[in-house]
């Protein structure tokens, strides 16, 4: 069985992570960085939104692309959860709708690095009631 | 919602949308006396006495962007389904305790599910709001906060990917430790 982490440990990964975080500054505005927001509302829970969030998350860090993936309330589409909002850098924001792991798969494949939008966008023409 | 965590993290939302700055989640399992029991608590904005009451109504909501608020009542739900109890109390500016108790050997009960991707999640929030985690077996209790953390690191973001990989090895080992149940 392996140890079991504790506070004492994290000191030790603190001063690794540290010299790592130095390198990654260089662009460190969140204007510069690709933006990921997933929906995470009671809707979106329940629809899965969590997985989502954490393939984002395991994805993109395997695949090395420097991306804010962070979680934002109920956008009012509901019927469409799990959604995301994506900006990248100098571009609107896109919505889409239903992403499972495939469909994330095919965004960050095809709008992340190629800058290709994908089918599943929800229009922007949107109203409070 | 078919697990619990994602209950926790259901509710744990509304904490952070309330602009709370110390989340508090119990989660506490005595099989002996059939009771499985979870406890969240905010120093958020806290409520409305009319809101505190429209609370547990599935077409009341505090969003403009839908008619319907599904959380709490959907919680509830599944508590009363396994002869649970729930309780909201609320206090305008102070903060809001929620409150609810499952049958813990009753067949619909549902599963606690991933504890430790929930509170990932939950830890990499917008607003910065703290988290103390505590769950208590008969094994013992493992308490997580994010305080302490947060000291520790000294200014490095909880949602660091190094960072967020050993919290989630530290929060599994240690569930496990306690033997938290299904």
């Amino acid at each position: 069985m392996t140890k079991v982490k504790s506070l004492a440990d994290l000191k030790k990964l603190k001063e690794e992570v540290q010299s790592k975080i130095k390198l990654r500054e260089k662009g460190d505005h969140p204007e510069n960085l690709i933006q990921i927001k997933v929906s995470m509302a009671t809707c979106g829970i329940a629809s899965g939104a969590k997985d989502t969030m954490n393939y984002f998350i395991e994805e993109l860090e395997h695949q090395g692309i420097d991306a804010l993936v962070t979680q934002t309330g109920c956008m009012g589409y509901c019927y469409a959860e799990p959604t995301i909002e994506l900006t990248i850098p100098g571009n609107q924001p896109v919505v889409y709708g239903d992403v499972n792991k495939t469909k994330a798969q095919e965004i960050i494949d095809k709008h992340i690095k190629l800058n290709e939008l994908v089918d599943g966008i929800i229009p922007v023409s949107y109203k409070t009631l | 919602m078919n697990e619990l965590s994602l209950h926790i993290l259901d509710i744990a939302q509304n904490s952070i949308r309330a602009n709370a700055g110390l989340i508090q989640i119990h989660v506490k399992e005595l099989p002996d006396e059939d009771l499985l029991s979870i406890q969240i608590k905010d120093d958020g904005e806290g409520m409305k006495q009319h809101q505190v009451k429209q609370a547990e109504n599935p077409f009341f909501t505090s969003r403009t962007t839908r008619k319907v608020g599904l959380g709490i009542p959907l919680l509830k739900q599944n508590a009363e389904q396994t002869n649970g109890q729930f309780q909201l109390q609320s206090t305008e500016k102070i903060g809001t305790t929620l409150t609810v108790s499952f049958g813990f050997h009753h067949f619909d009960r549902p599963i606690i599910g991933d504890i430790a991707g929930c509170l990932l999640i939950l830890i990499s929030n917008e607003t910065q709001a703290d988290l103390l985690y505590t769950h208590q077996t008969s094994k013992g209790t493992f308490e997580f906060d994010t305080r302490e953390i947060k000291k520790e690191l000294d200014g490095i973001p909880l949602s660091t990917p190094e960072i967020q990989l050993f919290l989630k090895e530290m929060i599994l080992g240690n569930l496990e430790q306690i033997q938290i149940s299904e």
